[in-house]
């Protein structure tokens, strides 16, 4: 410790902050909106604002999970997220067919189908012991192929009214429903992360399976549960783009797929698991949100490749600030 | 991990899979000759052999990157625009090939050279960091090449489906190249420090191994490797195409998996890798050939390539349960 920085704690703590993730994104996305606002002023307005939010309330929910199963450790890791979040759309939409009237059934079906890949993942990597990133992604090949099963290629139906207006209709204190159930669903999990003997568990095995066992903690379970709530969340995500969309279409959520793990990232949580939290994942989300946003906005000619060179190699400069791993000489 | 326990660890982590891989291979391979009637024959020989060759050496790559210790989740994207580099720069004549070839493989050998910096030298998380750069390496092959095209010198895909000595086409020779290649990496210093540097960094920083080094070697080594596979796509298919090696990631982290190389680095070898890029290439035949529905073609492939994978793996890592219960190994 240099003893210069341990005599000012007023220093000290500046620094520490510094170096928080959560801090040091929530700095990048605001600097990446300000940019965005001084190229195009639309940025800037109200209504963009809360347009961007709620594009990034989709790849926030989707990281609900993605941040539980990377906190829970030995690799873990849920790649499979997007494809649920598609499976649950469609699987609503054929059964909403643009009307209110089964929408418990269609949301309470469509739920317990994610909530089933997330079991067959917990079962595959906990029992036959296969590593999470195979495991989940080779449950895309099979939730895809699941998904051109039941669909025959085509997916039929359309998103309830009600479901629409959530995400696109009615505002609550001019905020769209979908942003507060978002910051209901933060609190919910941030309240669950640090609050319950579910979060506490949940660090604890993922930062050190051995010891977690040793205290008595049923590793397994807490593993598993994981994986179905990642699920679970990702089909959440999954409905509130159908409200979105408000029809289906194969591969809906596949660009929500490898985002949700770079927002999780992004915001502080170690793939090595047992650190981090879901408030850095939000400001991850907002911060790719943005970017990808700002890239669109921009219009460089050449079309999507650009625009997709630019988002790789923001995304680099922002993993370089500090989703470093340690120095093996100390 | 105790020395005693690693040796046994890589005893059986070296038996088993290679078992459970035999066992699929075996499998496969009599599945197929009962269903295809002209497997053993000259086209059929060909046919398959021009399908693997790809798949396996991208496996390969992908082997020699995670034997070290890494993952490379760009390797499609490297595959991609290696290939459309060379196709655009070679254009149909057969002047300008071995110049094409060169620039092909010395993108592969750049796109490997940035993630290994990125991973070894920026020390930023493995699959991440190749996340980000799949997005600048996809995107820079849409701008060399924005839609499918460009023609293949004809001496390239005539030579590809050539026959030999009546039973041998020249894709299987190429893939028993790869392979004497990868054997002679293995017995040289450099091919140990791979193995040092995947299975315990921390040692193999403190028996001196370079490891920096070495995880930018093999990076660049596997985007080389990568690129080949990119050569072999062009003479398959005869002209180039933007998104042509991009589904080739996934096939190639399980092919590797079902050979038995272990995910987190130290163990295996691309021999399993290239017999798991066959036994996953013959799946997909049998699937088609076996009569299946088109609409649950892709689910029963999914399904069958999960339940390879968790066979390989419940055999690898029946040795090392006792182990791993005991200590977390990192």
């Amino acid at each position: 410790m240099n003893p210069l920085v341990a005599s000012s704690p007023a220093r000290a703590r500046l620094l520490r902050a510094a170096r928080d993730p959560v801090v040091v994104s929530g700095a990048a996305a605001l600097a990446l909106w300000v940019v965005a606002a001084l190229v195009s002023p639309a940025f800037a307005s109200w209504d963009q604002i809360l347009t961007l939010l709620t594009l990034a309330s989709f790849l926030g929910v989707i990281a609900i999970g993605q941040t539980l199963v990377i906190i829970a450790g030995g690799e873990g890791i849920d790649l499979s997220v997007g494809a649920v979040a598609t499976l649950a759309a469609i699987v609503a939409s054929r059964h909403m067919d643009g009307s209110n009237e089964d929408l418990l059934l269609a949301v309470a079906l469509s739920l317990g189908t994610a909530a089933l890949v997330g079991l067959v993942n917990g079962v595959g990597v906990l029992v036959f012991r296969v590593p999470p990133l195979v495991m989940t992604l080779g449950m895309i090949a099979v939730v895809y192929g699941f998904v051109r099963l039941y669909t025959g290629g085509r997916p039929a139906g359309s998103a309830a009214p009600a479901l629409r207006a959530l995400v696109t209709g009615d505002t609550v204190a001019g905020v769209p429903g979908v942003l507060w159930l978002w910051l209901g669903l933060s609190v919910l999990v941030v309240w669950l992360l640090r609050r319950t003997s579910f979060g506490w568990r949940l660090y604890a095995v993922g930062g050190n399976p051995t010891s977690a066992y040793l205290s008595g903690v049923n590793t397994k379970a807490v593993k598993l549960s994981a994986y179905v709530l990642s699920s679970v969340f990702a089909g959440v995500g999954g409905l509130l783009l159908l409200g979105y969309t408000n029809t289906v279409f194969l591969r809906l959520a596949d660009p929500y797929m490898l985002p949700s793990v770079a927002a999780t990232v992004i915001g502080g949580t170690a793939l090595i698991g047992g650190v981090g939290g879901y408030v850095g994942t939000v400001i991850g989300a907002i911060l790719l949100t943005v970017l990808d946003s700002f890239l669109r906005v921009l219009q460089i000619g050449g079309g999507d490749a650009p625009r997709q060179i630019i988002y790789g190699l923001v995304l680099l400069v922002v993993l370089s600030a500090y989703g470093r791993q340690r120095r093996l000489r100390q | 991990m105790r020395p005693g326990r690693a040796g046994l660890a890589a005893l059986t982590g070296a038996r088993m899979p290679t078992v459970a891989t035999a066992v699929l291979l075996v499998a496969t391979v009599t599945a197929a000759a009962l269903m295809q009637g002209n497997f053993f024959t000259p086209y059929g020989m060909t046919a398959n052999f021009a399908t693997v060759l790809p798949v396996a050496t991208v496996a390969v790559a992908q082997t020699i990157i995670v034997v070290s210790g890494g993952i490379d989740l760009s390797i499609g994207t490297v595959v991609t625009l290696s290939s459309v580099v060379a196709v655009v720069l070679m254009d149909g004549d057969p002047a300008r090939t071995p110049l094409a070839l060169a620039a092909g493989l010395a993108t592969g050998a750049a796109c490997g050279l940035l993630n290994g910096v990125l991973v070894a030298l920026l020390r930023l998380q493995p699959i991440v960091a190749t996340f980000a750069t799949s997005f600048v390496f996809g995107g820079l092959a849409l701008l060399v090449l924005p839609t499918p095209g460009g023609a293949v010198a004809p001496a390239i895909t005539a030579g590809y489906r050539q026959v030999v000595a009546y039973l041998v086409p020249v894709p299987a020779l190429l893939l028993l190249a790869l392979w004497l290649a990868w054997r002679l990496l293995k017995a040289t210093r450099t091919g140990r420090y791979l193995y040092a540097v995947g299975g315990d960094p921390a040692a193999a920083y403190a028996s001196a191994v370079p490891v920096s080094g070495v995880r930018v070697l093999a990076y660049t080594a596997g985007g080389t490797v990568a690129a080949l596979a990119g050569i072999a796509l062009l003479a398959n298919s005869g002209s180039g195409d933007p998104f042509i090696g991009n589904q080739l990631t996934l096939g190639s982290i399980a092919a590797l998996v079902i050979g038995g190389t272990r995910l987190r680095g130290g163990a295996g070898g691309a021999g399993g890798s290239i017999v798991g890029a066959v036994i996953l290439t013959l799946i997909q035949n049998l699937v088609f050939f076996a009569g299946v529905p088109t609409n649950a073609r892709e689910l029963v492939n999914g399904a069958i390539i999960i339940a390879a994978i968790a066979l390989a793996g419940l055999l690898a890592t029946r040795g090392d349960r006792a182990a791993r219960n005991v200590g977390r190994t990192v």
